[in-house]
């Protein structure tokens, strides 16, 4: 363990973030011109729209070499980019955790989407292209100072501790101030959000589990049906 | 060539008829060579054929001497700077219009020796005296005679020392000698930081082990060769699965890069390739999980994506496809739109219950057409293709209806759109009984 003693590890305690990347895209129509035809905000946010700076240090995002400073560093949040241009290409998307969350930073990369899937329709300037993805980052052997830091927090799932296990007051006091600007429930194109529920993905696993299992059970009884069969053939009587 | 000469020799009549017969031979071969600059092998190569250019120079070739000059051999004495003595030998001398050639003869540069460094009685009893007292004044006197005798060749000095000692112990010394003599003499530290025998000094430890791996791989067997090569590919292919954890690993990974050939035969670590495939997919599993924790943070799409690497490992590339085949039949997301634990859970779980339907079609089929051999039919024909769910669309048991959130307006990718062909629910046409 390269960790101190002081910050002791469980095992089998993972923390998650739920997090959502992508990207917004906006054509500027009148406005457009050649190298600007759109304005667009590459991010990162909380999937519920809560403040994932507890967990987030900051966001590194790397453009297009042909943009001004293409590293863009986002210490605070809302951790995005916002930008003009023509082109369609792969951001790098790096994020830097707290001392006490983890040391190594994790990437992620997002594709930025300008224009619209269906080539044929007009572009218009009231709906703007959005594209965004669902993942979650998963630690899976928090420190005990992580865990008493960010029990309760809304941008995150805790896990159930065993019983009996008692974590220390947290040492920091939550800045109320801090922690509403770092949400995004009210940011302006929060309209566009896309809300990701899990429900339906699990209800179509289930289903399709089901219908797995029937199949094996079925097969299954057909297989030891055969070889019973197989077996009166051998003595030679008759099935 | 060969035959007239070797006859000439020894002096044999030369048979008129063989006389002839190599005349005839060698202006055949004569012609072959003919083409000037270049080796008659060469010549076949290219097709008999004269190269369009000259492919060498003509006058980089041997000339004959010009006619100006008379050159005659004359038996000289010889004056070499090699020699230190005074011995007078003779040679034959090429001389050039009765010129004798001058200069030192001609070898003599290659007279090197090595520069053993010769120590005072002083010297050696302020820096060099064996501090673990295995090497007297006298030994360490030999050995360095020896040393210059034959040219710092360890071999030949341990066997010509009065006293047994392994070659390694012998270099160990001397080098430790020269190394001292040269810290106590020289004027600064920095010249010698380049000296080699400061910059890399002998181990002799690292030497033995050395020498008894290269002794290894040389005895190793035929047999033993192969189990290798076999382990080796298991490594390899363990510590590509393990690629990710590798770069944060903790120093108590197992570590597999010993599975070098000095020790073949105690590679007791491995799992043995005769492991049943179940029994390597539990492990698979726990070892990907294991190294998902060393990385102390991922995504859970790669997480994901390595659990099912780690089930797919233990199978070939066929029956992936029919399980992404068949997972698409079923309406389910190939990587699932909103991965949260549970679906990442379940989606994995479903996985792994697909291989097992398969490959208990796979032994249906197999049962079923042993059965067939015995002569009577299986109560069930063959489902088409072995696509179980291809022509059935799936009913969810229940309508689903998609709830909308709240001041969702835009058109943002939803996690999942069911096709229309989903809505009524069917029966399952695969064959009931």
């Amino acid at each position: 363990m390269t960790k101190s003693d002081e910050k002791k590890k469980l095992k089998d305690i993972e923390i998650s973030v739920p997090l959502v990347y992508g990207n917004i895209a906006y054509w500027l129509g009148k406005k457009a011109s050649e190298y600007q035809s759109h304005k667009w905000t590459v991010y990162v946010r909380g999937a519920t729209n809560e403040d994932i700076s507890v967990v987030i240090k900051k966001v590194v995002f790397q453009l297009h070499s042909s943009f001004n400073n293409p590293t863009r560093v986002i210490e605070e949040p809302p951790f995005e980019v916002s930008e003009s241009g023509w082109g369609e290409f792969e951001i790098a998307i790096t994020l830097h955790f707290h001392s006490d969350v983890c040391d190594k930073p994790l990437s992620l990369y997002h594709h930025l989407k300008l224009y619209p899937e269906d080539e044929s329709g007009p572009l218009t300037m009231k709906k703007p292209v959005v594209v965004e993805h669902y993942d979650e980052i998963v630690f899976p052997d928090p420190c005990e100072s992580f865990l008493a830091r960010v029990q309760n927090h809304p941008a995150l799932t805790f896990p159930r501790l065993p019983s009996g296990y008692n974590l220390p007051a947290p040492m920091q006091v939550d800045d109320n101030g801090k922690k509403k600007r770092g949400d995004t429930k009210d940011h302006s194109l929060g309209q566009w959000f896309t809300s990701f529920s899990e429900a339906d993905e699990l209800l179509q696993l289930a289903a399709a589990r089901q219908q797995v299992q029937a199949h094996i059970a079925k097969l299954r009884r057909q297989i030891s049906l055969l070889e019973g069969q197989n077996q009166t053939i051998k003595t030679g009587s008759d099935p | 060539m060969g035959g007239t000469d070797a006859k000439d020799i020894l002096g044999l009549p030369k048979t008129p008829l063989s006389l002839t017969q190599e005349k005839k031979s060698r202006p055949q071969k004569e012609s072959h060579r003919k083409p000037d600059g270049i080796s008659r092998e060469v010549y076949a190569l290219t097709g008999g054929v004269a190269p369009l250019m000259p492919s060498i120079d003509v006058t980089h070739l041997k000339r004959p001497p010009p006619h100006d000059e008379k050159v005659a051999w004359q038996w000289l004495p010889v004056k070499s700077s090699a020699r230190k003595d005074d011995l007078q030998l003779y040679h034959w001398v090429r001389v050039v219009n009765d010129v004798p050639p001058t200069g030192d003869y001609s070898f003599a540069k290659y007279n090197k020796s090595v520069d053993v460094l010769k120590y005072t009685d002083d010297e050696y009893e302020n820096h060099l005296t064996d501090p673990v007292s295995v090497w007297t004044k006298e030994e360490t006197d030999q050995l360095f005679e020896l040393c210059e005798r034959f040219d710092l060749r360890f071999t030949v000095i341990a066997d010509r020392f009065p006293l047994s000692r392994t070659v390694e112990e012998l270099k160990d010394r001397y080098y430790s000698v020269t190394r001292a003599l040269l810290r106590a003499r020289a004027q600064s530290p920095a010249e010698l930081a380049n000296h080699p025998l400061i910059k890399e000094p002998y181990d002799m430890t690292r030497d033995r082990e050395r020498k008894r791996a290269l002794s290894m791989v040389l005895s190793q067997s035929r047999h033993q060769e192969k189990k290798d090569a076999e382990i080796l590919a298991e490594a390899k292919r363990i510590t590509e699965m393990r690629l990710a954890a590798r770069r944060a690993a903790e120093p108590d990974v197992p570590a597999n890069e010993n599975i070098g050939s000095v020790s073949p035969s105690s590679n007791s670590q491995l799992p043995a390739t005769a492991v049943a495939p179940s029994t390597l997919t539990m492990a698979d599993y726990a070892s990907t999980l294991a190294s998902l924790r060393m990385l102390h943070v991922y995504l859970r799409t790669y997480g994901l994506e390595q659990m099912v690497q780690a089930a797919s490992s233990a199978v070939g590339l066929r029956t992936i496809k029919r399980v992404e085949q068949t997972l698409q039949d079923l309406g389910v997301n190939l990587k699932p739109k909103v991965p949260t634990k549970t679906v990442c859970d379940e989606h994995l779980e479903l996985r792994k219950e697909i291989l097992t339907l398969l490959n208990l079609q796979k032994q249906y089929k197999e049962s079923e057409g042993s059965s067939h051999r015995e002569g009577t039919y299986a109560a069930m024909p063959d489902t088409p293709k072995d696509r179980v769910f291809a022509s059935e669309p799936f009913s969810f048991g229940a309508e689903r209806p998609i709830k909308k959130e709240p001041k969702r307006k835009g058109p943002g990718r939803r996690s999942d759109t069911p096709s229309p062909a989903h809505k009524r629910p069917r029966k399952l046409k695969a064959s009931d009984l």
